[in-house]
C-alpha cells in the first residue's frame, strides 16, 4: 500500500462514524493492537516530551525504509500512536520528510493537533519526521 | 441560610457556555474558579471612570484610583481580619507571595546551619522557592510526610522541629486531595518551638473562613483566581514586625522613600514591598469577589460544598477500582481518584468530550504522587455554583468512559 493508499484507508474508515464515541472507541481498539514494546525500550532515550502520558517513539532504517515502534502508559495516546505508525510505517525517509499530515484533520482529530493540547500527537509528528531527516541525511553521508 | 443555586449560577456567564454540543460541567475549581459578573464589572467600571495611576498624582483620577485601590486593602484586611493594612500586601499570587517569604525573610532570619520544615504534599509553588533558598544558604529542607489516607503524619512532622528550625510552610489544603490540615495545631507546636509558619492558603480561602488573629499565622498566601477574582493579583499577608524587619523583595518605583545614586531609603510598610506600578483592577477585582463571596455567607458556601463533595465521593466509592487520593474526614471540596488500569489521561480526554472540564495528571505536586505511589489522579474539584445534577451527568460519563476503556 501507498503511503497515498493508507491515508485514503483510514480517512475511509473515520468516515463511518456520525459521532465522537465511535471514533474514541475505534482510536481505543487501535490502542490495543499496538504491539507492546518491551520494558528495557521504555527508557528516557525514547520518551517524548509534551504529553501529561508516557509516549516513547522507536524508529530504525531497514532496506531504507523507516520501521517505527511506539507505546504509551495511556489507551488513547497509544491509538493515535496506532493510527500514525499505519500512515508513516515502512516508508523512505524522503515520504515522511514530504508527509503534511492533513489527513489528521480529515479523520476528524483536528482539535488533537493543537499545539498546546497535552497529548503529544504534535510531538510525536515532530519526532517522527525528526527520525526520518536523520535517516536521509546519514544515507547522504555513506553515498 | 442555604444557597439561591440558580440566582448564582445566573451570576455567572461563563456557565452556560456549551462544549462543542453539551453544556459545560466546570469541575476545575481548583485551578482557577469562574467570576461572576460582580466582578468583572468592578474591572471594568475602574477602566471605564477611575483608571489612573496610584500614588502618585496630585490630579482629581489619581486621588479617585489610589482611594479604590486603599478601600480595597481595607477590605481584605477585614476579611483576613488581620490587625492592619500594612500586613496586607499585593502580590501576583501565591507564587509571587512565596517567593517574597522564601527572599526576603531568609535574608535576615535564616543561617547555614539552619532547617526549615515543609510537607509532601506541597504544590511545586511551596517547594521550590524554599529548595532554591535552602540551597543558597545552605540549610537543610526537612520534610513532612504524609500517610496513606493524605493526612500528615503529625508525630513524625513534630519529630521534625529542632531548635535551628526557623520555619515551616505549609499547605491549609491540599490542592490534590482537599485535605484539610490541622494548621492550628500547627502553628501552636510551631511557636512553642521558635519557628514562624508560613501557610499557603490558595486552596483554603476558596472554601472556608479564615482569621488571621484566631489562626496566629506568621504568613499567608493566596490568589484571587481561585476565589471568584482575576488572575494576576494575590495576597501575601505578614505580621508587621516581621515583615518590618525584611528587606524588600523587588526594587524600584512606589517601594522607595528617598533616592539619590548615592544611598536610597525605602517605603514604610505594605508599599515597601511593592515595587512598580500594582495590578489596580484586579485588586479592585478581588475585594469585589469578597464581597461577592460574603453577601452569600462564605460558612453557607463551605456547608453547600461539603454537600457536593459526599454526594460525589459516596458516588465515586460504588466504582470498582476507583481510589480516592485523599480519603480523611477533614476535606474541601476536592476529590481526587485512580482508576485501577485506566491512565488518568484517558479518562480525562473522555471527559472532556462529554463536556466536563476536569483536571488530570500531578497537580504540580510530583513528590506527594511518588509517595503516593501513582503517576497522576482525575481531580474535580467543586465551586458553589456547581450542582448535584451536574455530579449526576459526571457520574453518568464517567461511567461510559470507564466502559469504553476497559
Ligand atoms: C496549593 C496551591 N499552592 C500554590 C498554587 C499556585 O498558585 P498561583 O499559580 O496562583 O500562584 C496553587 C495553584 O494551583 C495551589 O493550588
Amino acid at each position: 500500500m501507498t503511503i497515498q493508499e493508507s491515508k485514503v484507508e483510514l480517512i475511509e474508515e473515520f468516515e463511518m462514524f456520525d459521532d465522537w464515541m465511535d471514533r474514541y472507541n475505534y482510536i481505543i481498539e487501535m490502542g490495543k493492537d499496538i504491539e507492546p514494546l518491551a520494558d528495557d525500550l521504555k527508557i528516557k532515550k525514547y520518551l517524548i516530551s509534551g504529553c501529561q502520558s508516557q509516549l516513547w517513539l522507536i524508529a530504525e532504517l531497514v532496506d531504507g525504509k523507516i520501521l517505527f515502534k511506539a507505546d504509551s502508559d495511556a489507551i488513547i495516546t497509544k491509538g493515535i500512536a496506532q493510527l500514525l505508525l499505519r500512515v508513516v510505517n515502512n516508508r523512505t525517509p524522503q515520504e515522511i520528510i514530504d508527509e503534511d499530515f492533513s489527513f489528521i484533520d480529515m479523520i476528524g482529530l483536528k482539535e488533537h493537533l493543537s499545539p498546546t493540547r497535552s497529548n503529544g500527537l504534535t510531538s510525536m509528528i515532530k519526532q517522527i519526521k525528526l527520525y526520518a531527516l536523520v535517516f536521509k541525511a546519514k544515507a547522504q553521508q555513506q553515498l | 441560610m442555604s444557597i439561591d443555586i440558580d440566582k448564582i449560577r445566573a451570576d455567572f456567564p461563563i456557565l452556560s457556555t456549551k462544549v462543542r454540543t453539551k453544556k459545560l460541567v466546570y469541575f476545575d475549581n481548583g485551578a482557577t474558579s469562574q467570576k461572576p459578573q460582580m466582578v468583572i464589572d468592578s474591572m471594568t467600571n475602574y477602566y471605564q471612570q477611575q483608571n489612573s495611576n496610584v500614588h502618585r498624582g496630585v490630579h482629581y483620577l489619581s486621588q479617585i484610583a489610589t482611594d479604590a485601590m486603599e478601600s480595597a486593602r481595607e477590605n481584605i484586611r477585614k476579611y483576613l481580619n488581620a490587625a492592619s493594612v500594612e500586613e496586607v500586601i499585593f502580590t501576583k499570587g501565591t507564587t509571587e507571595s512565596i517567593n517574597l517569604v522564601a527572599n526576603s525573610f531568609s535574608k535576615v532570619f535564616i543561617t547555614e546551619g539552619d532547617n526549615i520544615i515543609v510537607s509532601e504534599m506541597e504544590h511545586h509553588a511551596n517547594i521550590v522557592p524554599w529548595q532554591m533558598m535552602c540551597k543558597e544558604k545552605k540549610v537543610e529542607l526537612k520534610v513532612a510526610r504524609v500517610n496513606d489516607d493524605g493526612s500528615l503524619d503529625i508525630d513524625y512532622l513534630k519529630s521534625l522541629f529542632t531548635d535551628r528550625t526557623k520555619l515551616i510552610s505549609l499547605a491549609h489544603i491540599s490542592n490534590v486531595m482537599g485535605v484539610i490540615n490541622p494548621v492550628k495545631e500547627i502553628i501552636s507546636y510551631a511557636h512553642s518551638n521558635g519557628a514562624k509558619v508560613m501557610l499557603d492558603g490558595a486552596q483554603a480561602t476558596p472554601h472556608s473562613v479564615i482569621d488571621m488573629q484566631d489562626l496566629d499565622v506568621d504568613f499567608f498566601a493566596f490568589s484571587a483566581h481561585k476565589m471568584y477574582g482575576p488572575t494576576g493579583v494575590g495576597i501575601l499577608y505578614g505580621k508587621k514586625k516581621l515583615l518590618e524587619q525584611m528587606p524588600p523583595y523587588q526594587f524600584g518605583g512606589e517601594m522607595i522613600d528617598k533616592v539619590s545614586f548615592e544611598e536610597t531609603t525605602f517605603n514604610v510598610l505594605p508599599f515597601k514591598f511593592e515595587a512598580g506600578t500594582p495590578m489596580i483592577a484586579e485588586i479592585i477585582g478581588l475585594s469585589s469577589a469578597i464581597d461577592y463571596m460574603q453577601e452569600i455567607g462564605i460558612q453557607n458556601i463551605a456547608d453547600y460544598e461539603h454537600e457536593l463533595l459526599e454526594y460525589a465521593t459516596s458516588k465515586l466509592e460504588k466504582i470498582d477500582g476507583l481510589r480516592i487520593i485523599g480519603d480523611t474526614k477533614n476535606k474541601a471540596s476536592v476529590v481526587s481518584f485512580v482508576v485501577k488500569g485506566v491512565h488518568h489521561y484517558d479518562i480525562g480526554s473522555l471527559l472532556d468530550q462529554f463536556g466536563i472540564a476536569v483536571r488530570t495528571g500531578n497537580h504540580c505536586a510530583q513528590p506527594l504522587m511518588k509517595s503516593m505511589g501513582i503517576s497522576g489522579t482525575v481531580r474535580a474539584s467543586f465551586a458553589f455554583y456547581n450542582t448535584k445534577e451536574e455530579i449526576d451527568v459526571f457520574m453518568e460519563a464517567l461511567n461510559k468512559a470507564l466502559n469504553m476503556l476497559t
